[in-house]
């Protein structure tokens, strides 16, 4: 049987995609959650996985070649029976036969459906499963450059005899989620400046934005902020958007209500609360990647996760999860920025927090006059989702929260 | 200049004694026989029976004489027949060339040339057969030389003399009816440094002296699979050249280290375990060796073959290693 | 007159020097083996008072006589032994290595014959730059048993080479009487095997062996090749302090102190007890010196541990 691998849909803003690079060839085994391709959205390069297991028949599309969302790049044939006109290179999943081989295979906790066979037809042979069985093993450099180059040595397989990941496939990988000659081709800033007027005024047109604000004083989260960076070095310091950011995914946690998306017609509340980040690039324009499941996460993993964000994100190396995953955006215009900011929803999210500068401000609390740090936190939210009265309580969990920066 | 290795070292020897009256030679049948290798054929004739010294066959004793002349003030060039024989001067290499210096906070120093035949390849059997060199490379005190080609036991020997401590120069008895080219002019050679014997890409293998033809024949066999294969000759022994090791493996992440020694406690066990201590990181495989087998080298000819490291288990174990 | 009594004084020195080793070892000042020359003071004096300057010295590791007799410092092997920079060998060598590159005095060797095919290499040298000097070879009866002995005998007598081989026949090779290691104990007899010229002397007599010595000497300058001297002496104490001398008869031992080679010269010369006794204030004072010398002397630092394995001047 034959499936096609079509352009994924790699956030609701992506209407089409550049396909810039094939990491697959025909012939080529590939098993669900491979890396196939390298697919350019107008915001980054991004990697794209395929869903299902098989041997690439056929590229149907040449790098350098925009196609629509859902369009089809190469097919697959997921059976052995529809073997291609050219042989391929690596032996395709075998077909298990023989009883003794599939009492083995259950043994060795062996998936016969990934396992290569080397038998006559393609059947899987006891050295078929044993050699599966075999973990895979990394080499030195192969950890070495994946810590290095921020690769995740899960989506690598390996091709090399006894299962050995090397130096080469980890930097292929590398190469593959953020070459330069990608950046070079791959973000045009006129074409990522028309995909964000599109989306921004899909989102104006469709969504019926309502908007809140709440001054929050900033001194007890600040203050717990200088104890806990006491004790740390220069590089691995929190900065106050840590703690904004978590609070956002505590009071997520609070009032789920704008923790979703709206989809023909309903809202349907999402999974977990990945937080999708406005990060500016350097050359302009905007992209909003997800730091995902970040409830879970302490302020400071929330810091090294920015980081390691915002550092990809700039490079061009972003996986395509982190692309389409935010189930909410939070815009920071922080130092920089404004007093406070109304956001733009990005559909089909249904929320948008925004976040203005920290600046001294007067204060007054307990009949007394003082001077404190204050934030203006916003909400900007699809009223077709929620009413104010959800929104405001949102905004006061995102405020109490940050009068108790030591919770988790 | 078409040359021999045996001419080259005759030739060097020739150069030295020319150019320094100090410089003498000393061993069992340098003189009337000629060298048992034939090293010395026509230097007596050259420079007299003062110069070109027949010993008894009394090891320790001329050997230590060569340390004692050189500590008098002399470059004596001490031929050992085979390293087999210098177990009997053992003593006297490590025991006082190796020692004196240190001893003595640094006031006597033996500025002394040791050469020897090594390996085996040739049907001698056990005892005629012995690969030691890397013994002699554990050695603090010794420098330890091994030259592969033609170039080199032709241009070794001069810094050789110029060494101001004992200097240990092994040639394999394989090579010397080996051939090459040399220049009119010989270019000054280093004694400190490893050297890149054929560059490649996919994997480095290491060796020295005698193994040099067979890792030169593997990499050959490599090319037409594919395989582009690095080759690292060592020269120096000890002390070992780390950096070019290190340069070559962090660039194919692979090595194969291949020594005419056994590998229980050996050069080639130094060398991977160096490799591991300064480029794991850099490596994509386990560090391989390819050694002779664990015996003493018996005479009939397929069974000599079999103990020692030819090219067939070379590439065995470098298409391992590359996975192709 | 005036040399006799130099030849007291040195064997004097050697005598509380060793004495003062011994002391020294007790209080844990000195580590190590240290082999003691006292009983053999004769031999090494007597030997050494024929040599000149740009004569060579090859020992053994019993060699603190040797290099006292031959001019070394006493302070420098003193703070040698103290492990401490300014010793003779830098501290790395200790009692059984001591080096003097300027008095030709090239060592302490630690390995039973070990030095003997150095002194024919040095001879060799010398021979080949054509410089009328002689290399002394000390080593003992134990030594006549190794292949290094045979070896370095037949090649300087093949090659007729300046040196003067000095067998010090004390009797035992560590604690093993000689008629159990050697078939023939007349040791000198072994020379004649190499054609080389043997003269056996009573080691326990300074002027006899000085005098042989100035002999052998005379041949050897004379182009007369190799000697060899048997000099037939005993070592009053164990062999190092290690050792509890359960091998020897107490009366064997008494019967040599009777034939104490200091003694025996002084009764020659007849001097005053007064005389002696002023002798050995000033030796004493000598040694105290060295001793002082030796524990304020600054050990070596530790940073050049690896210091002169190899030249630090490479040409």
């Amino acid at each position: 049987m034959n499936t096609e691998f079509r352009m994924p849909s790699l956030g609701a803003d992506m209407e089409s995609g550049v396909l810039l690079e094939w990491l697959v060839h025909p012939g080529d085994t590939v098993h669900k959650g491979d890396i196939v391709a390298v697919v350019d959205t107008a915001k980054a390069a991004v990697e794209v996985e395929c869903f299902t297991s098989g041997v690439v028949t056929e590229l149907l599309v040449e790098p350098g070649t925009r196609v629509p969302v859902g369009g089809p790049l190469a097919v697959i044939s997921t059976t052995t029976g529809e073997q291609p006109h050219a042989a391929p290179t690596v032996a395709a999943p075998g077909v298990v036969t023989s009883p003794l081989v599939r009492h083995l295979a259950d043994q060795l906790h062996v998936d016969t459906g990934t396992t290569p066979g080397t038998g006559v037809g393609g059947r899987i042979t006891r050295a078929d499963v044993i050699r599966q069985a075999e973990p895979v093993r990394i080499s030195p450099r192969a950890r070495r450059l994946a810590a290095e180059r921020g690769v995740d040595l899960r989506t690598i397989g390996s091709t090399t005899p006894g299962r050995v990941i090397t130096g080469d496939e980890v930097l292929a990988a590398a190469d593959a989620l953020g070459r330069p000659e990608h950046d070079a081709k791959g973000i045009d800033p006129q074409a990522m400046r028309n995909a964000i007027a599109q989306l921004m005024a899909k989102s104006k047109k469709e969504i019926p934005h309502y908007y809140l604000t709440e001054q929050i004083d900033m001194s007890t989260a600040l203050a717990w902020l200088h104890e806990q960076n006491r004790a740390l070095p220069v590089a691995q310091r929190i900065l106050p958007a840590a703690l904004l950011l978590r609070a956002v995914a505590s009071a997520c946690a609070e009032v789920p209500q704008l923790n979703g998306f709206w989809i023909d017609g309903s809202f349907v509340p999402a999974g977990g609360v990945h937080l999708g980040v406005a990060i500016s690039l350097r050359g302009g324009g905007l992209v909003a990647p997800a730091i995902r499941d970040a409830g879970t996460l302490s302020a400071p993993e929330l810091m090294a996760a920015l980081r390691d964000l915002v550092s990809r994100t700039r490079a061009g190396r972003l996986r395509a999860s982190e692309m389409s995953d935010p189930t909410i955006t939070v815009s920071n215009l922080g130092d920089q920025g404004a007093d406070s900011l109304l956001g733009v929803i990005y559909p089909p999210q249904v929320a948008l927090v925004g976040f203005g500068r920290i600046a001294e401000r007067p204060w007054a609390s307990g009949g007394m006059l003082g001077v404190r740090p204050v934030v203006t936190a916003s909400l900007a939210a699809d009223h077709r989702a929620t009413d104010g009265v959800t929104g405001a309580l949102f905004l006061q969990a995102i405020a109490r929260q940050l009068q108790l920066p030591e919770e988790k | 200049m078409r040359t021999t290795y045996r001419e080259a070292v005759r030739e060097a020897i020739r150069e030295a004694m020319r150019a320094d009256s100090r410089v003498f030679l000393m061993g069992e049948d340098v003189g009337r026989y000629g060298g048992a290798f034939g090293v010395s054929l026509g230097l007596l004739e050259e420079f007299g029976p003062d110069r070109i010294r027949d010993t008894p066959l009394s090891e320790s004793a001329f050997t230590g004489a060569g340390i004692g002349a050189a500590i008098g003030g002399m470059r004596p060039i001490v031929e050992i027949m085979t390293v087999n024989f210098s177990l009997l001067a053992l003593d006297q290499i490590m025991n006082n060339a190796a020692t004196l210096r240190h001893m003595s906070n640094g006031q006597i120093g033996v500025p002394l040339v040791i050469r020897m035949t090594t390996g085996a390849g040739r049907q001698l059997a056990a005892q005629h057969s012995h690969s030691l060199e890397g013994w002699y490379s554990h050695i603090p005190g010794l420098r330890i030389l091994a030259p592969a080609t033609v170039a080199d036991a032709r241009g070794m020997l001069a810094p050789a003399l110029a060494d101001p401590d004992p200097v240990l120069i092994f040639e394999h008895g394989s090579l010397y009816n080996t051939e090459g080219e040399l220049p009119e002019s010989i270019p000054t050679c280093d004694i400190s440094s490893a050297a890149i014997g054929r560059t490649g890409t996919d994997v480095t293998v290491i060796t020295y002296g005698g193994t040099m033809p067979a890792v030169i024949s593997a990499a050959d066999e490599l090319a037409t699979l594919g395989i582009s294969a690095e080759v690292v000759d060592l020269r120096v022994l000890r002390p070992l050249n780390d950096a070019t090791i290190m340069q070559s493996v962090r660039k194919t992440h692979r090595a194969v280290v291949v020594d005419e020694g056994w590998r229980s406690g050996s050069l080639s066990a130094e060398v991977s375990a160096r490799i591991t201590e300064q480029a794991f990181f850099d490596l994509d495989a386990p560090v391989m060796r390819v050694c002779t087998e664990e015996v003493p080298i018996p005479y009939a000819k397929h069974l000599e073959e079999a103990a020692l490291p030819r090219p067939e288990r070379i590439v065995r174990t470098a298409r391992e290693l590359v996975g192709r | 007159m005036n040399e006799s009594f130099e030849l007291l004084r040195r064997m004097l020195l050697i005598r509380r020097f060793e004495e003062r080793c011994a002391e020294l070892y007790s209080s844990q000042e000195i580590r190590g083996f240290l082999h003691l020359y006292v009983g053999e003071e004769a031999v090494a004096v007597g030997v050494m008072a024929e040599f000149g300057p740009e004569d060579a010295i090859v020992s053994t590791y019993r060699e603190h006589g040797h290099a006292l007799a031959r001019g070394v410092s006493p302070d420098a092997i003193m703070a040698e032994m103290f492990g401490k920079a300014t010793g003779c060998s830098g501290g790395r060598g200790g009692s059984m290595h001591l080096f003097d590159a300027s008095t030709r005095f090239y060592g302490g060797n630690a390995i039973v014959a070990g030095g003997l095919p150095l002194a024919v290499g040095l001879a060799l040298a010398d021979r080949m730059q054509g410089r009328p000097v002689v290399t002394a070879c000390f080593f003992g009866d134990g030594a006549v048993a190794e292949g290094e002995f045979h070896e370095s005998m037949n090649l300087a007598a093949l090659w007729r080479l300046p040196v003067l081989f000095c067998c010090e026949n004390n009797l035992y090779a560590m604690g093993t009487r000689i008629e159990r290691t050697h078939a023939v104990t007349e040791l000198a007899v072994r020379a004649a095997g190499y054609g080389m010229p043997a003269e056996v002397v009573d080691g326990m007599d300074v002027l006899a062996v000085r005098e042989v010595t100035r002999k052998a000497l005379k041949r050897i300058r004379s182009e007369a090749g190799p000697q060899f001297l048997e000099l037939q002496t005993y070592r009053f104490r164990a062999h190092s302090m290690y050792d509890p001398d359960r091998y020897r008869d107490k009366a064997e031992i008494a019967e040599w102190k009777r034939r104490d080679p200091i003694d025996k010269l002084a009764a020659t010369l007849r001097l005053p007890t007064e005389d002696i006794s002023k002798l050995d204030t000033e030796i004493t004072e000598v040694i105290d010196a060295a001793v002082a010398f030796a524990r304020t002397a600054s050990p070596e630092n530790v940073d050049s541990l690896t210091r002169h394995v190899y030249s630090e001047v490479r040409r």
